[in-house]
């Protein structure tokens, strides 16, 4: 592993806001400070987006309110010979663990609802936190933001189970299954909920929250 | 403060290199082959370079082209019970959602696990081809490498296959089922995609695009 450092001066490591550059958020080339667009992939450059946590909380709310019909209204409608089962989401995971599938059921719950609303809880405590001060360190909050950028995809898994399944047993008379309503809100809640993750600057937590003078640009004295 | 950079106020931008994830700012050290540049504050690994890394990714792409069409075309899993038979294809349970606003999803779905992840596979071979090469990039290379980037949180092959194995378990006392041969390409798939990914090295790809000579 090779360690950069600025000056070989490993502990003080400074912002390039705080030197005047501003970095390309899409191929990380860096800028002097006020230029308007990276010539290298044509991107806007912003040093810290002042629309961003708009952003977060727009898509955060949007989802939420998606995630609540995804619960209330059927998955999935299976119909059998003799009758038309319609189960929700946490109500065909228990089904499965009645049947003996610990597993899938733990998987089906971890999926659809532990991820779901960690990832609320997560969202929201990440913007919340660069506007006041916290108490959890940012290193902390970096890996709590990776981990909900990284998980947040595995939601659609139920998507997809019910996608297979619907295709897969159309047995005419003797069964079939076929997806409920909740399943357009489930996949419209986990892409709110991704592309409010995506609108997340995580800059942002590394920031000085302490008003410090030189908040605008220019930026040569760096207050420690 | 005096620092030794802070007061050099002509600083060069291209010896620079800046976390993409905390901001920070250090100086180039262009890591030899199979070592990685982490930045010191988040930890993010900024630079990792492979040797043969473009070979390596070329190589994974082709045959992850070959597996997505095969995927798509061949059947995918077959059930019976009770002399009631059907076989679908991964294209069968993408349009699974029929009739009203239900086709979004739809269309989602074969987006999210095909028409993503073989997109993303063809821009990459377009970037990266005429790199390993030694010639100048493809025309639009530049945009066809962040169009490529843009789309990796949303190609989602992988957690198809999970879903594939959820859904077995919860039909398995309803019916019996069968894979075809798709069920196991779509296998390799999966481990060749999460292998590709970690091959990438995005500053290095960046790099060759805006300086072809060098690489
Ligand atoms: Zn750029
Ligand atoms: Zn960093």
């Amino acid at each position: 592993m090779v360690c950069m450092e600025l000056s070989g001066t490993p502990k003080k490591i400074v912002s390039a806001r705080d030197l005047g550059i501003v970095a390309c958020s899409r191929c990380s080339k860096a800028w002097p400070l006020g230029t308007q667009t990276c010539a290298r992939c044509g991107h806007a450059l912003v040093s810290r987006d002042p629309m961003s946590l708009q952003r977060v909380w727009a898509y955060w709310v949007m989802g939420l309110i998606c995630y609540v019909p995804a619960n209330l209204f059927p998955m999935l409608q299976t119909r059998t010979l003799f009758q038309v089962d319609e189960s929700t989401i946490i109500g065909g995971a228990v089904e499965l663990a009645h049947h003996g599938n610990l597993g899938i059921a733990a998987i089906i719950i971890f999926a659809s609802v532990v991820i779901p609303l960690g990832k609320f809880w997560a969202v929201a405590f990440l913007a919340l936190s660069v506007k006041n001060r916290s108490m959890v360190s940012k290193n902390m909050r970096q890996f709590l933001y990776e981990v909900v950028e990284y998980i947040g995809r595995w939601s659609m898994i139920d998507i997809f189970v019910v996608a297979i399944l619907s295709s897969l047993v159309q047995l005419k008379a003797l069964a079939a299954i076929n997806p409920g309503t909740a399943a357009m809100f489930f996949a419209l809640s986990v892409i709110f909920t991704m592309l409010s993750a995506q609108a997340f600057d995580s800059r942002l937590i590394w920031d000085v929250q302490a008003k410090d003078k030189s908040a605008g640009d220019g930026g040569a004295e760096i207050n420690e | 403060m005096k620092d030794s950079v802070t007061t050099d106020s002509q600083l060069d931008l291209d010896k620079v290199i800046v976390c993409p994830q905390c901001d920070a700012v250090f100086q180039l050290v262009r890591p030899q082959h199979g070592e990685r540049a982490k930045c010191q504050r988040c930890h993010k690994v900024l630079i990792a370079p492979r040797r043969n890394a473009g070979l390596h990714i070329i190589a994974v792409a082709l045959s992850v082209l070959f597996l997505i069409i095969g995927a798509a075309i061949f059947p995918f899993l077959t059930i019976d019970a009770a002399g009631n038979k059907n076989a679908v294809s991964i294209l069968d349970a993408a349009l699974a959602f029929s009739g009203g606003p239900m086709i979004i999803l739809s269309l989602a779905t074969a987006a999210l696990i095909i028409l993503f992840p073989l997109f993303r596979v063809l821009l990459t071979l377009y970037v990266l081809v005429p790199v390993v090469l030694d010639r100048p990039p493809a025309r639009h290379a530049i945009r066809a490498f962040r169009l490529s980037e843009a789309m990796r949180p949303w190609s989602m092959a992988e957690i198809f296959a999970i879903g594939c194995a959820v859904a077995l378990v919860k039909v398995a006392d309803l019916a019996h089922v069968g894979f075809g041969p798709a069920f196991w390409m779509f296998g390799i798939l999966v481990v060749l995609v999460i292998a590709q990914d970690s091959f990438m090295c995005k500053w290095s790809v960046w790099n060759s695009l805006e300086h072809p000579k060098r690489s």
